[in-house]
């Protein structure tokens, strides 16, 4: 598939395998097939693939030392993988890095910036090196300052003086300069108080669908509202892959209700008994006053609160709360890197496995 | 080539506004001009073999020593310590571009350091009067000599300090490391002279070499108004090696 952009570039995807059908599917913007990075004897990444389409915010997940950050600066041409293939609209970063750097904006971890610039000269030598037609760097740097809320307060401003919050955005504005297809960031909302972060999603929001964003974080709730589809990552290998909702079904098959009433768990399950044979009791504990806090699970595509609540109304019980827990990401990704880490370290079953806590309703 | 620029541009400009360099010149314009005063002072006593401004270059390992650690170890190892140089390598700006904006950068700012000490003569004229010509503290031949030997010699010196910039990302460490390396360059020349290895007949054959590479000969023929071609070699082909190397190795570990 000839790919045709700028003009001149004319360059042949490598893939001879891909079957006719999918051949014809526009180029992801971002395409990793069995990516693998060793340092020395360490397996960093092992056998990573994944395809994010264009327009898409995909949350890129694990705990430390998954692989994340070695797999975003692999897609940005950094550090050469040991092996696998890793496109950026097609292109192989490996073999064309100065045609892939044109269509990536990458933000790295820590977000280094240079102490002693002012923000505008900054964005503006940036702007130039990344090939903004002279003519347009002022434009460019004054848009990317205005989306990233730069533009008023913190333009003539020492980027050494600025808060963490100025940083990050200096950071984002930098990414989104040169309008690239892609943007990578690693970690854009660590150390950042929850209105910056509000922030930095509604930045993150507005990019959709105009650009490719990959972003990896700690904070889950972050990812789960702002990302259409979340990659989960543990000890190099892709464990999870698709949208929230998907990736709920997959690893948390069952959803909890947590009722607190005045029966004890055999009464309980006595009124409970006709609603649905899936329906069981998980824990009960006694709560203050002769009320139990009583849960139970559920297949997640039954919704049974209703029936619940008929039920324990038809038999007279005092009622004091009633709730269905939707999983959140934080469940699935405890959820996912717990298997995983049961894959891989299986072997030593008996001994003392690192305790990975049980996802909490 | 426009990378190029900008990042020359952006490097001059990071020159000039860290007060670093600021102090940098003015203690190097004050070791110079100590220099140049004993030289003066020397002349003055005795009649000497050589003039003031010959005895001033001979000194230029001096400044070499302390000024191209201090102008170099900062360029790449520090980026590649607070992690600007991964961004920058994220652009299309290629490896090369940027160790030769670094590069020449340190190379002009250290000419200008240099171009300062032109005036020195002129100084001494116009307080000494006529009681010492100008032709003898200015002599043509000399400071046009002497001048291009540190213009040919300054482009290795740089291409060192980059080189030990780039494999480190402590500052400190880059400063010992090209203030050594330079050390080494500049006295090995004459230090082998001094041995009494030369002396043996089987490494007679050696001395032609130990000439082509000591810098103090060098500066001898140039000093005297000799423009040679040698040296020229001899220093541009070992700044090229060394940029190139500086090059892989900021390529390979970014």
């Amino acid at each position: 598939m000839p790919f045709h952009r700028r003009g001149k570039l004319i360059i042949p995807t490598f893939n001879t395998n891909v079957p006719e059908k999918e051949k014809s599917e526009p180029t992801p913007a971002i395409e990793v097939v069995g990516l693998t990075k060793r340092y020395g004897r360490v397996k960093a990444i092992q056998d990573v693939s994944f395809r994010v389409e264009s327009g898409q915010i995909v949350g890129f997940l694990g705990p430390n030392g998954a692989g994340k950050s070695t797999t975003m600066r692999i897609l940005c041409g950094l550090l050469p993988a040991t092996c696998g293939i890793a496109r950026i609209c097609g292109i192989p970063v490996a073999s064309h890095s100065n045609e892939t750097k044109r269509r990536i904006g990458y933000m790295p971890e820590h977000n280094p910036l240079p102490e002693d610039m002012r923000v505008v000269e900054y964005l503006r030598y940036r702007a130039r090196l990344k090939e903004v037609p002279m003519r347009k760097v002022r434009a460019a740097v004054d848009e990317a300052m205005e989306i990233c809320d730069l533009q008023r307060k913190a333009r003539r401003r020492v980027i050494g003086s600025l808060s963490k919050g100025y940083r990050q955005r200096v950071g984002i504005a930098d990414s989104i300069l040169a309008e690239p297809d892609v943007i990578v960031m690693d970690e854009p909302t660590i150390g950042l108080d929850p209105h910056q972060i509000l922030g930095i999603r509604n930045l993150i929001d507005n990019l959709r669908g105009r650009m490719t964003v990959i972003l990896s974080s700690h904070i889950l709730p972050e990812i789960e509202k702002s990302c259409d589809r979340v990659i989960i990552i543990n000890q190099g290998r892709v464990v999870a892959n698709g949208s929230p909702k998907n990736l709920r079904k997959e690893f948390l098959p069952k959803t909890t209700y947590r009722i607190r009433v005045n029966l004890t768990q055999s009464s309980a399950q006595k009124v409970l008994r006709g609603i649905d044979p899936d329906l069981t009791f998980a824990s009960s504990e006694e709560r203050e006053d002769g009320f139990w806090e009583h849960r139970l699970q559920a297949p997640s595509e039954l919704i049974l609160t209703e029936p619940i609540l008929e039920a324990l109304q038809k038999s007279d019980t005092r009622i004091r709360e009633i709730a269905r827990l939707q999983p959140n990401l934080e469940d699935i990704f405890m959820a996912a890197t717990r298997r995983s880490w049961d894959e891989t370290v299986a072997p030593f079953k008996g001994h003392t496995r690192p305790g990975v806590p049980m996802p909490k309703h | 080539m426009r990378h190029f620029f900008t990042l020359l541009i952006h490097e001059l400009r990071m020159l000039f506004i860290a007060p670093a360099s600021y102090i940098a010149a003015v203690l190097y314009l004050l070791l110079m001009a100590s220099m140049y005063y004993f030289a003066l002072s020397k002349a003055a006593e005795a009649p000497q073999e050589v003039t003031p401004s010959v005895w001033f270059f001979q000194t230029f390992w001096v400044p070499v020593w302390f000024m191209v650690p201090l102008l170099t170890m900062k360029s790449i190892a520090e980026e590649r310590r607070l992690g600007t140089l991964e961004t920058l390598m994220t652009t299309p700006a290629s490896a090369l571009q940027i160790v030769l904006s670094k590069f020449l950068s340190a190379y002009l700012f250290y000419m200008l350091l240099w171009a300062m000490t032109i005036p020195f003569p002129y100084i001494v004229n116009a307080y000494t009067g006529d009681s010492v010509p100008l032709e003898r503290l200015f002599d043509e031949a000399t400071m046009i000599g002497g001048y291009s030997f540190i213009a040919i010699s300054g482009l290795l010196y740089i291409a060192i300090g980059i080189f030990s910039s780039s494999l480190t990302r402590n500052q400190l460490v880059a400063g010992m490391l090209s203030f050594c390396m330079l050390f080494v360059l500049i006295l090995s020349g004459r230090l082998m002279m001094e041995f009494p290895l030369l002396t043996l007949e089987w490494l007679d054959q050696s001395r032609d070499f130990v000439d082509y590479i000591n810098s103090f000969e060098h500066l001898e023929d140039f000093s005297r108004g000799i423009l040679d071609s040698r040296p020229l070699f001899l220093y541009g082909s070992l700044t090229m090696l060394l940029l190139g190397i500086t090059t892989l190795v900021v390529e390979s570990k970014a």
